[in-house]
Parts: structure tokens; sequence; C-alpha cells
């Protein structure tokens, strides 16, 4: 697709902001999400979990469990399938421990009985005896020489010689000489950084109802990102023909990545295939936080030169990744990420991807940028303030543009960075005076965004209304803006489409609703559907006409003639096409199945304001400015909506919130009220201004929108706090000890 | 174990069941009466995915045992609608994109209805710390508090 | 030919080098090429990567059709969150 082919104007639906489809069912408490569904006869399960971080598993006895009347099944590791390898075996050993468990709340057994209660019971008299080995948490010492080995013979063929075992994957990019490039500097400032574990904090705890038989033949509902992805890892690891599994896709209550992972839902599916009976199997917040995926951990090493004008001359960084006890931390896409921002003619950077006995992460929104972004843009933001530079002036001048050679190589498309920062620059936020004891922070962030395997349908119906499926959970509002594709094409109104999220028995496969793809992709697949529906439409008016389908183009919702034949029949609306259409050729279902490639990718700038409390070491944020690139906005509603949850995720993980391990390699704050999220009065109102820099690959010019929005606030809000204190922090959570601690030492010289 | 007798009101109708001494009042919900309106996030009274209102005062069902129901009065997000009548919050949820995958929304929908009872008047900050119980990790509550007060505004003007 | 840009990292496997010339016409016939060229890239290109074609991130699609003046960069595997 070329720029030419992006429509960019003269929308009739695109752009406006019409209520969401499900908008009733989410106020009346009618939607129904994971742990909403029942069925007879149903069961609930529970897990057993490792209190150790690092055990031998020496034996486990069921015995007293099974000897209860209310239980009705039991499972170990060993009733999964063997033989797997690679990447799958990581995610059955996630799944449940097999030999070894590896972090604290691995899962080890479970029970399904006939209440939760009944299940619950039962977990606690399954009797596991474990051999405790050494442990290690953290990303600095799990690399060190004397660390205790996770998993020998785990890292690939990129790792250099004499790492340690735990390190298991090796990043290394850039271009140019990054020596030559510090020689050119007028001032050059070296720093190292640290960021804790977060979780994605989703309200909802993962939940499955699963049914399966001993024929293979299985039902799964279940809160996911991507079903289709379920539905492959459940046949993988039960040993079962996906097509038997069929899984639909529960209302998500929130995913942010996490619920990209599978946990649960194999485990449902074989107690209930040992039971013969419905199996219901709901996470506690506990569980979610011991054994579901946060962000990794991170510590990172950045080098940057800058003229006295502000020309940046050599960036280079070092991101050490701690991705739990399996290989997968994004320590590439951090390293990638890191200085896409800016033109660098000598930029260098190094990412280790290192294992330790914590939960394996999982994708959290742009996973890996959030970290990278916060480190290199904290040097930006220092050597700024050494050498009386405006923050937005700076990194104008050292933009990536469409043609620059990006740090992580090709050269950007598209892009629409600079206007962000121009739009930043001018907007009123940046003119305020700030208060007593506030510091303003700018950041900007950057996400490659994903297109992925992509099937929809749509079909049509005699009244000419038009039934949507798409294959990616709807997590926050994606089926209002279907809908407003579909009608823009169809030229029907909204609401005479209704989008369904199809079970995976229904469309083709479709990746995960990960990587902002939904709007892009799904989008994308809903226009072109709707167009290949058209094509059919047009085709009917041509034969009722006698005319070439060449000579009837698709106008406002009817068939008209074109070229030699215009005006000489009277258009014919899509109702009264699809009214005959069973005696005209059949039924008319419009398709789309590829994997679209054009996502575009996305820049963003955050202008943040916070105030810090000396005394207390407390932050405060006070005003908040996100400008971003949306590409093309279709509901700008779910768009600010979107810019604002990464932005306010970003103040959580820069203030607050932390996985903090004991001694004893236990998570020590499973709860929320120890894992604090931001609430209501923590935050300001969010200020959002949508960017429109046509995304080439798409028919409208969207971009995904999603992540991008948790990459600059960390820096922002650093930056902010940095400038308040009169002190640079370094580490986040940016939490009052922290801050107290840092003011000390300034303090104390 | 010998399960424990409960009557109670539930969105004004008169209900009874049976559940365990160790049941809370949410469990009774969701897996006795079929009410999955209120969800659990935590357990622990953390998040108020779970609010309700007993005998008119806001709770989290989570922290209240279903036997400690008898003989009061429980409203549910289920109950504000009135018939197929959206309740005006309801309508500026939905106007305002206050949600989006809708997961706390009950709860704070019960958390404001019971707010704007007590305050018809409320100040972007008293809605702020009234709702500092229910956790909502999608919209960084902008779209919510504006609905709030959006709501709060016509109120006033129709009495 | 088309010349085919690698990461730093790879240059462990092509001798010290981080462009190799490759004969091929899509994206499928690249990796396959760039795996027959140099074996020890192999078990990299087999855990999934990603590839640049003139800007355009490509993240799955092996029909992909590239020409010898094309930039190509190839880049580790994208997802997201």
């Amino acid at each position: 697709m070329s720029e030419n082919d992006v429509k960019t104007n003269g929308f009739k639906v695109v752009g406006t902001r019409p209520n969401r489809p499900d908008g009733t069912d989410k106020v009346t408490g009618r939607a129904k999400f994971g742990a909403d569904m029942a069925a007879p006869g149903m069961l609930h399960a529970a897990i057993v979990r490792s209190p150790h971080a690092h055990a031998k598993i020496i034996k486990i006895d069921t015995s007293k469990a099974e000897a209860l009347a209310d239980v009705k099944a039991v499972m170990t590791r060993a009733d999964f399938a063997d033989g797997l390898t690679g990447g799958d075996w990581d995610v059955l050993e996630n799944i449940m421990a097999g030999e070894k468990t590896l972090y604290d709340g691995h899962a080890v057994a479970a029970v399904a009985a006939t209440s939760p209660l009944a299940a619950r019971d039962a977990a606690k008299l399954i009797d596991v005896t474990y051999e405790v080995l050494p442990h290690v948490t953290d990303v600095d010492k799990a690399m060190v020489t004397d660390a205790p080995i996770i998993r020998a013979g785990t890292a690939d063929a990129s790792v250099p010689e004499g790492l340690h075992p735990n390190v298991v994957r090796y990043h290394e990019s850039g271009h140019g000489d990054v020596e030559q490039g510090f020689a050119d500097a007028d001032l050059i400032i070296e720093d190292s950084f640290k960021t804790e574990a977060t979780h994605q904090g989703y309200i909802e705890p993962h939940a499955c109802l699963a049914q399966m038989g001993n024929d293979g033949r299985a039902e799964l509902w279940c809160c996911t990102q991507g079903h289709f992805n379920v539905q492959k890892i459940c046949a993988k690891v039960t040993g079962t023909d996906a097509s038997q599994i069929r899984v639909t896709a529960s209302e998500i209550g929130g995913g942010f990545g996490g619920k990209t992972a599978v946990f649960i839902e194999p485990v449902a599916l074989i107690l209930s295939r040992k039971s013969n009976r419905p199996v219901k199997l709901v996470m506690s917040r506990a569980e979610v936080f011991r054994a579901t995926g946060p962000t990794a951990s991170t510590s990172m090493d950045i080098k940057i030169g800058m003229t006295k004008t502000g020309k940046i001359t050599a960036g280079q960084g070092v991101f050490r990744l701690q991705g739990g006890a399996f290989p997968g931390a994004p320590s590439d896409l951090t390293a990638m990420c890191a200085f896409a921002p800016y033109a660098l003619e000598n930029v260098h950077q190094v990412g280790y991807d290192v294992m330790s006995n914590r939960p394996k992460q999982a994708a959290y929104r742009a996973p890996g940028s959030p970290m990278a972004a916060f480190a290199v843009e904290s040097v930006i933001d220092e050597l700024c303030n050494k050498l009386g530079l405006d923050p937005i002036e700076v990194r104008l001048m050292n933009a990536s543009k469409q043609g620059t050679k990006a740090s992580f190589g090709p050269k950007f498309d598209r892009i629409g960075l600079v206007e962000t920062l121009e739009a930043a620059k001018s907007h009123a936020h940046y003119a305020a005076p700030l208060g007593e004891g506030e510091g303003r922070g700018i950041s900007c962030g950057f996400w490659f965004n994903h297109g992925g395997e992509t099937a929809v349908s749509l079909a049509l119906s005699e009244d000419g209304t038009a039934a949507l499926s798409v294959g990616t959970p709807d997590i926050g509002g994606s089926r209002a803006s279907m809908c407003q594709m579909a009608a823009e094409e169809l030229g029907i109104p909204y609401d005479k489409i209704r989008t369904t999220i199809a079970d995976t028995a229904t469309l083709g496969y479709n990746e995960v609703s990960h990587g902002s793809r939904v709007t892009y992709a799904s989008g994308l697949a809903t226009i072109k559907a709707a167009r290949d529906a058209v094509d059919k439409l047009c085709g009917r008016a041509a034969a009722k006409w006698g005319i070439d389908r060449d000579a009837v183009f698709w106008e406002d919702g009817c068939a008209k003639p074109s070229g030699p034949n215009a005006g000489d029949f009277d258009p014919i609306p899509l109702a009264q096409l699809t009214a005959r259409m069973g005696a005209t050729g059949g039924p008319i279902v419009g398709h789309f199945e590829a994997t679209p490639e054009g996502a575009g990718v996305s820049f963003a700038t955050h202008i943040v304001d916070a105030k810090v409390d000396k005394e207390t070491g407390q932050t405060s944020v006070v005003r908040y400015t996100v400008v971003q690139d949306a590409g093309k906005a279709i509901h700008p509603s779910y768009v600010e909506g979107q810019f604002q949850g990464g932005a306010a995720q970003g103040i959580g993980w820069a203030l607050n919130e932390e996985y903090i391990y004991g001694e004893d390699g236990r998570l020590q704050n499973s709860n929320f009220l120890d894992y604090r999220i931001p609430v209501a009065s923590d935050l300001p109102m969010i200020d959002t201004v949508i960017v429109e820099v046509p995304n080439p690959g798409h028919p409208y010019g969207v971009r995904g929108v999603g992540e991008t929005s948790i990459c600059p606030p960390l820096a922002a809000i650093a930056n902010a706090v940095s400038g308040a204190a009169g002190v640079r922090l370094t580490q986040l959570p940016m939490s009052p000890p922290r801050i107290l601690e840092a003011l000390d030492q300034q303090a104390s010289g | 174990m010998s399960k424990i007798h409960v009557t109670t009101t539930v969105n004004g109708d008169e209900t009874e069941f049976l559940c365990d001494p160790r049941e809370t009042l949410l469990d009774v919900l969701r897996d006795r009466l079929s009410l999955t309106g209120a969800k659990e996030g935590c357990g622990t009274g953390d998040c108020g995915a779970c609010s309700v209102t007993l005998d008119g005062r806001l709770v989290c069902s989570c922290l209240v045992l279903g036997a400690e129901a008898e003989g009061k009065s429980i409203g549910t997000v289920e109950g504000i609608a009135q018939g197929e009548e959206l309740d005006p919050l309801q309508e500026k949820f939905i106007e305002y994109a206050a949600l989006q995958c809708g997961i706390c929304t009950p709860g704070i929908l019960v958390a404001t209805k019971s707010l704007l009872e007590k305050n018809p008047d409320p100040s972007e900050t008293e809605i702020r710390y009234w709702l500092a119980g229910n956790l909502c990790r999608c919209t960084g509550y902008d779209k919510i508090i504006r609905a709030v007060m959006d709501t709060a505004a016509d109120l006033r003007k129709a009495s | 030919m088309v010349e085919v840009n690698l990461w730093l990292g790879l240059r462990t496997f092509t001798g010290g080098k981080d462009k190799v010339e490759i004969d091929a016409k899509n994206i499928g016939e690249l990796l396959k090429g760039l795996a027959d060229a140099y074996p020890a890239l192999s078990p990299i290109i087999e855990a999934g990567v990603s590839v640049a074609v003139d800007g355009r991130l490509i993240f799955n699609d092996l029909t992909e059709p590239i020409y010898p003046e094309s930039e190509i960069y190839l880049l580790q595997q994208l997802k997201g969150g």
C-alpha cells in the first residue's frame, strides 16, 4: 500500500464518538467476564503452589486430598503431555513444575472439588516434600560467578563465552563509531539505572471454565488476550488436537500484555477430563501476583555525549533484564527502543536476558521500552540541565524523521515524532509557570507496534444489517471502532452493525490482542472484508442492470452505475440488494484472512509537573499532558483513554509499584494494599493531544496507540521529580524512602 | 458442614439462600444467587470491584460474610437501572467512555450512586477520595471523574 | 543478490561480517539463503526474526517481495504486550 492509498478525509463515521456497543452490558453487570460463567454439575479447582523460590520436588502425596468425598480429581505434572521441547516445554514447565519449583508461587499440583471452599481445603492436604535450593532474585546478583544456576544449558548461541549460565540471550546492535562520537562531544554523562518489576495489575484475575471429555473434545471459556493462542497451547500441553478444543473468549477485565500468556486453562481441562465434569478455575489476587507475568526488572548503564548546542554525538547503553525463571525477557527490544527517537550517527546498545528465581516475565504494554526510555531520557535531561538547553528544543534538534537511520538499523518510514514535540512545545502546559517545590519533566517514547495473523468475516443480513466477526478480544472498546470502520465502508449506520468476538471454531487463526495491533490489524481486516462484501454487492447490482461489474461503484450505502452507464439506473441501497441475495447468488459475506505487515511505528511526548515533599519524600503528580501520534483516531474517546491509561500506569511504575522479594526469595507484597497501583485520589486529570500523521500501512492511516503511551512516563516523571527534589533519581520506583535516601545522600555530599 | 439459612432482600426482592459460614456475601451473590455483576478483583477489600450497599451503606462484599446479610437489604449493580431505563449515571459512563475493560465499572457505579445520594454536589477532590477504594487500571480515572461530575450537575439541574 | 544488514551480535556467526549478500526474491528465500550460507545462524532464524524492507517492519510474512535495491535489515523478533 502506498501513502496515496490512505484515506485521510471525508470520513462520516470514523473520527466520531458513538456509544460503545457493549456499553449497556458493561454498566448493568450483564457483561460476562472470565469468572462469571457457570455450567451444570460444575466443579471448582484450586492450585497448590510452591512456598520456595527454588526447590527440588522430592515427593507429592495426594492421598489425603483424594480421600475426601468432595474431591473429584487431583493432578500433577505427570498428567500433562510429555515430549515437549524448547519454548513449548517452557510454557508447560511454567504452568506446572516438573522436577524443580523455580519461583515462589510456582504451581505444583491441582485439585477439583464440589465447591471453592472444598477445593481450597483439599489443596492444603496435598503434601509436597521439597529439598530447598539456593536462589537468586536480583538481576545483577544473578549474573555473578557464584550465583545459583536456574537451569544449565538454557543459553542460546548468541551468548558470548564467559558469562554466567543465567545469561540466556545476548543482543548487540548499533552503527557508527561511538568512541569518535564521544570524542566529538562537549559534555558526556554516564549513569546507571535500575527499575523494579511491576505487574500489569489488571483488576480481573485469570479465570476459566473448562469441559473436556475422554474423547478429547473440549469447550473452554476464559479471559484472555488471545483465545486462538490458548487453543494452541492447551492442545500441545494436553496432547489434544487443536481443532477439538473450542475456545470462547469471555469479556476481559484488563490484560495489558499479561493475558497473552497461558497459566490455568490446561489445568482446568485436565481436571475436567479426569473428573468427567466441567471445572471452573479462578486465580486469587495473590496467585496473580506470585505466579503470572510481571515485567522484567532491569539494571542499565547509559552514556551519552552532546555538543554545547544540543546535538547528540553518541549514545551507548547496556541493558540487563531479569525475566524470571525462563528465557524471554525483552532485552533485545529494550536495546532497540532505547535510542529510537533520535537520529544518531553513533549508537551502540547491548542487551542481556537474565534468568532468576522469579515468575516468568510477561509482556506489559510496549515490553522493554519504558525502562529504556527511563534511562536514556534521564541522561538527556541531565545533559540539557548542565548545558542550559531547552529539553524540547534538544529533542527536536535530534528527532528521528522519515528517512532517518533508526538506532535499530533501517530507515524510518513516515513517522510523527517531530509533530508530537511541536504540539508539546506549543501546549499551554509547557508555558505554564511551576508552583513552589514543583519540577517539570519531558520525555519521548517509542514503540514498534504490530500486525500479525488476522481473520475477519462480515456477513450481511437480509434486512441490510451486518454481523462482523473478529478474532481479537476487545480489551478497551475495540468493537466500537470495528463497527465504525465497517459502517464507513458499507455506508450504513454504525448501529446497524454488530461486532462479535468469534470463538476459535468460527474464524481462522488470530494472533493475540497485543502489540497495539487490534485497531490496526483487525481494523484493516474489517475494512478489507467490507470492501470484499461491497464488491459482491456491486456484482449483484451489475447483474441486475446487465452491465459490467466495473461499471458499478459503491457510494453512501448504494450501488450506482458509473462511466457510460452513469445515470441510467437508480442507485440500489444495500438493504434492497441483501433482501434478494438468496435468489441472486446466495449469501453475501466479506472476508479477510492475511497477515498485515504495515503496522506503523509510533512516538509520544509527555509533559509532567510533579511536586516533591522533602519532609516525607512523597511525590504528587500535579499536571500531566500526553501528546501522541495515533495515525488516525477512529474513536477519539478510546484513543484518549489509551493515552490516559498508559500515563496512569507509568505513574504507578515510576512512583510506587514494585515487586518486593525477601531474603527468603518469597514475594512480600502480593496484594493491592502493599502493591499499590494509582487510585483516583493519586492522580490529576490527564490532558491528551492526538496527533495524526497517517500510517502508510493502513487504509485510514491508523497506528496502534495502546502501548506507546506507557513509554515516556517513567522518564518524564523522573525528570520532573529530579527537578523538584534537586537530586537525580536513578532507581524506580521513586517511592518516599528512595527519595529521602537520595536527599540524605546529597546532603551528606 | 451444615449450612446457614439466610433471609435477605436483594435489589428489593426478598431472597433466601443457604451458605457455608465461611462464604462471603460476594460468594453468595455470585455463586448462589447468580448475580455476577459484583466482581472479585482481590478478595481483601483493596479493589472495590465487589462494592454493594448493605442497608444503604457502601461495603466491599468480599469483606462481609453471607450470613451477615440476614435481615438486611442489599443493593448491587443489577439493581441500578429501573426496568429498561438506565440510570443517568449509567448513561453518562457510556457517553463519556468512562470504562475500557469494564471490570471495575459495577463497583464504581455502586460507589458513585452512594456518593451522590449523600452529596449531590461533590468537588473533583471529594469524588477522587470517595472513589479511592475502587481501582481502575485502564482509564487513569480521568473520564470516570468527568462522567461523575457531569451526572451530578445534571441531577442538580433536574431537582 | 540483495545486501542484508545484520545486528552486530550476529557477527559471531558470519565470520565478523555485519553485511552479507544473499540471492533472494522474498523474505522466505532470504532467511533460507542466510541459513544455508551461514549455518550457525539457523538456530537464531528458527527462534524467530523480523525483517525490515525499505523501512517497513515485516514480522511474519515470508512472501513479502524484496529487490536488489531494497534496504534489508534483519531484526530480532518483534512482539508486543
